[in-house]
């Protein structure tokens, strides 16, 4: 086990580099000039200019500003928003909790709403429960969530929830629960079917079947046996979705006004701020890469025929 | 002490299936018996209703869609058909129990096979862990698993299939059933490990004192193991009787032929071993009449019209069952229709080591 996870964690560095290059590479061809409109109405002083392009390193050659970027990175600097004027790594340390609370609500939506739903249609399959995860579910993965966010929030002022369920946020828990639930619904209805389809297939498994020939009652033949087959790839999926969620969301958390890792990736693009982009995007990375890895790693727990010999 | 005929008494057992398409009468009407410690063999190809029957007495029929719409289970003369849910479970493991074809699923993939075993002690008895392990262990022992104590632990997938086979034995056996029903249960074995399940299940059956009913399609198995056997064909049993008797003159046209369709050591090699010409009738669409009159050889007009043959006592004695309007005729065709030619075999066995050398 200990060699596996070295062996993945080795992996991780090439993959990591092809990354750093790959992003990189889109920042710096991305059109625009972080110049441009800095200095108001009137063109930028040439001795601004050439500060600016000098202490960014933007006179150098591609390649050398590459490497110089990859060796700041190595001693944990993020190097220096163009924006701000702050550190990048502050930039997204004041971000990330909000992101992370974000990420957490809609997890939690995942595994109470999603699991439940899919387990319940899947033990009552054919009824009318079944019938109405299938149908809400498809609506809810057909639905745009910029369309969904918009009607959540009028549906919250039309009724006057907004003291109870702001329809912004200020990064307070109770700010996000609506976003939160938005962000998670996608990922509610893919778990919820997920483990129905799961469901459905082990109650019918041959071993179900053993379980009721050695004298169980349902209530264990089913909530112990196939549900302990069932909810595997379910847990896996969660987990490989929270590593998604804590690499912000654009799109809601601009919605919802958030300031969230999201927002910094859309505000640095719009600004053409191409070191914080990089670095946050470079972030996302080694999260999602991590969490990949705790995924398999749990896999392997709960599936014993993974091996990670 | 005993008020009931028989161990365990199936009586005009008729199971459904209610799909989609129609309503599948899978069985209709079949009716056995098995004694304390003997064993019946239960032969038929496949959609015969043999596996159904057996789901059915176990109780663990896929329902929907299978239901049981008539006839009665009797165990020690009680009839389990009427017994609650809970009862029903409760029977199974301590009274009767089951091993199935594939042991790779019919174990659970995720917990470790020591533990399955001991599950059987921890639900019917509350055993605590510890008894429940050992208990476990020594079964483990008992159908000879090497170091059974280190394989506790072991997953289903870490095993050979034969050895799989020995843990759903020992599950099955935990509780000292009375009986023991196995479904094909070396049909997914090779030949060689066959053998050693076989001569595990028989050894078991003696030394536990069950009844055993072996579902089977394998007329070699039979012949060595069972005392009786039961012939199904498309949801009915055509034939009953002791062993000895059906192989030395079968008297249903579908025990003829699958007996006929065993090859032997004097069938003549290079020669087309006989078959069961057409196939087995759609369960949604049964033809009138004998539902196998339309692959029979002796099919009459009389096979054709009306309602299937009952099935009928064919000695006074009361052990041989044959439902065919024929018997009469059955019982006069010699069904080792080939003569045995010693001459020509010794001749073909130098072609075939020529081949042999040839590859």
């Amino acid at each position: 086990m200990g060699k596996y996870i070295v062996r993945r964690l080795l992996m991780m560095i090439p993959t990591f580099l092809g990354a750093t290059f790959i992003i990189f590479t889109l920042a710096f061809t991305m059109p625009g000039d972080p110049l441009a409109g800095r200095c108001g109405q009137k063109p930028c002083p040439q001795n601004y200019v050439d500060w600016f392009r000098s202490f960014y390193g933007l006179d150098k050659p591609f390649i050398v500003q590459y490497l110089v970027y990859l060796g700041h990175l190595f001693t944990g600097n993020l190097g220096i928003s163009n924006y701000t004027r702050n550190t990048v790594v502050h930039e997204l340390a004041i971000r990330y909790p909000t992101t992370l609370k974000l990420a957490l609500i809609a997890v939690l939506c995942e595994i109470i709403i999603g699991v439940t739903a899919g387990i319940v249609a899947g033990i009552r399959r054919g009824g009318f429960i079944d019938a109405l995860v299938t149908v809400s579910t498809l609506v809810v993965i057909a639905i745009p969530v910029f369309v969904l966010g918009g009607l959540s929030q009028f549906a919250i002022l039309k009724f006057n929830l907004n003291s109870i369920i702001p329809v912004t946020s200020n990064g307070s828990w109770r700010s996000l629960i609506l976003p939160g639930v938005v962000l998670g619904s996608l990922y509610v209805a893919y778990v919820a079917r997920l483990t129905r389809t799961n469901l459905v297939e082990n109650l019918r498994a041959d071993y179900v079947r053993t379980a009721y020939a050695k004298g169980m009652m349902p209530a264990r033949a089913i909530g112990l046996h196939a549900m302990r087959n069932s909810l595997i790839p379910s847990i896996t999926y969660v987990g490989a979705s929270l590593g998604a969620l804590m690499g912000g969301a654009i799109i809601t958390e601009r919605i919802f006004n958030i300031n969230g890792v999201g927002s910094l990736i859309y505000r640095s693009i719009n600004q053409r701020d191409g070191t914080t982009l990089v670095g946050a995007v470079l972030v996302i990375v080694v999260i999602y890469m991590v969490m990949t890895l705790v995924v398999d790693i749990l896999y392997g727990y709960l599936d014993p025929r993974i091996g990670h010999e | 002490m005993a008020d009931y005929d028989h161990l365990l008494d199936v009586r005009d057992l008729h199971v459904e299936f209610r799909m989609r398409t129609g309503i599948a009468k899978a069985i209709n009407g079949v009716s056995f018996y098995l004694d304390e410690k003997e064993t019946l063999a239960i032969l038929g190809e496949s959609g015969s209703g043999k596996s159904v029957t057996a789901q059915a007495i176990m109780g663990i029929l896929d329902s929907p869609p299978g239901f049981v719409t008539g006839g009665e289970v009797l165990f020690q003369g009680v009839d389990m058909l009427k017994m609650s849910r809970k009862q029903r479970a409760a029977m199974r493991g301590p009274k009767i129990s089951m091993i199935f074809q594939d042991a790779l699923s019919a174990l659970n993939p995720v917990f470790p096979v020591g533990w399955q075993i001991a599950e059987m002690f921890r639900i019917h008895h509350k055993t605590n862990s510890s008894d429940a392990m050992k208990a476990a262990i020594s079964l483990m022992e008992q159908v000879r698993i090497p170091a059974a104590r280190q394989r506790f632990k072991a997953y289903p997938h870490q095993f050979s299939g034969g050895m799989r086979q020995r843990i759903m034995i020992a599950m099955a056996i935990a509780l000292d059933p009375w009986i023991l029903i196995a479904d094909e249960p070396t049909t997914a074995l090779d030949v060689t490990v066959q053998a050693q399940i076989m001569a595990l299940l028989k050894e078991l059956q003696d030394e536990h004192d069950m009844g055993l009913i072996l579902i089977t399609h394998d007329l070699g198995v039979v012949a060595n193991v069972a005392d009786r056997i039961a012939v199904m064909y498309a949801g009915r049993l055509v034939e009953t009787a002791p062993v000895v008797d059906v192989y030395g003159q079968p008297r249903h046209p579908y025990t003829i032929g699958l007996l006929e369709s065993v090859p032997r050591l004097d069938t003549k090699l290079g020669g087309v071993l006989p078959a069961i010409g057409g196939l087995p009738p759609n369960l949604l669409a049964m033809p009138s009449g004998c539902p196998f009159n339309p692959r029979c050889r002796f099919a009459v007009d009389q096979c054709r019209q009306g309602t299937p043959p009952p099935l009928e006592s064919l000695d006074a004695k009361g052990t041989r069952f044959a439902a065919c309007w024929r018997v009469a005729d059955t019982a006069v065709v010699d069904w080792r229709v080939d003569e045995p030619v010693p001459d020509e075999r010794v001749d073909d066995m130098g072609v075939d080591d020529e081949i042999g050398g040839w590859l």
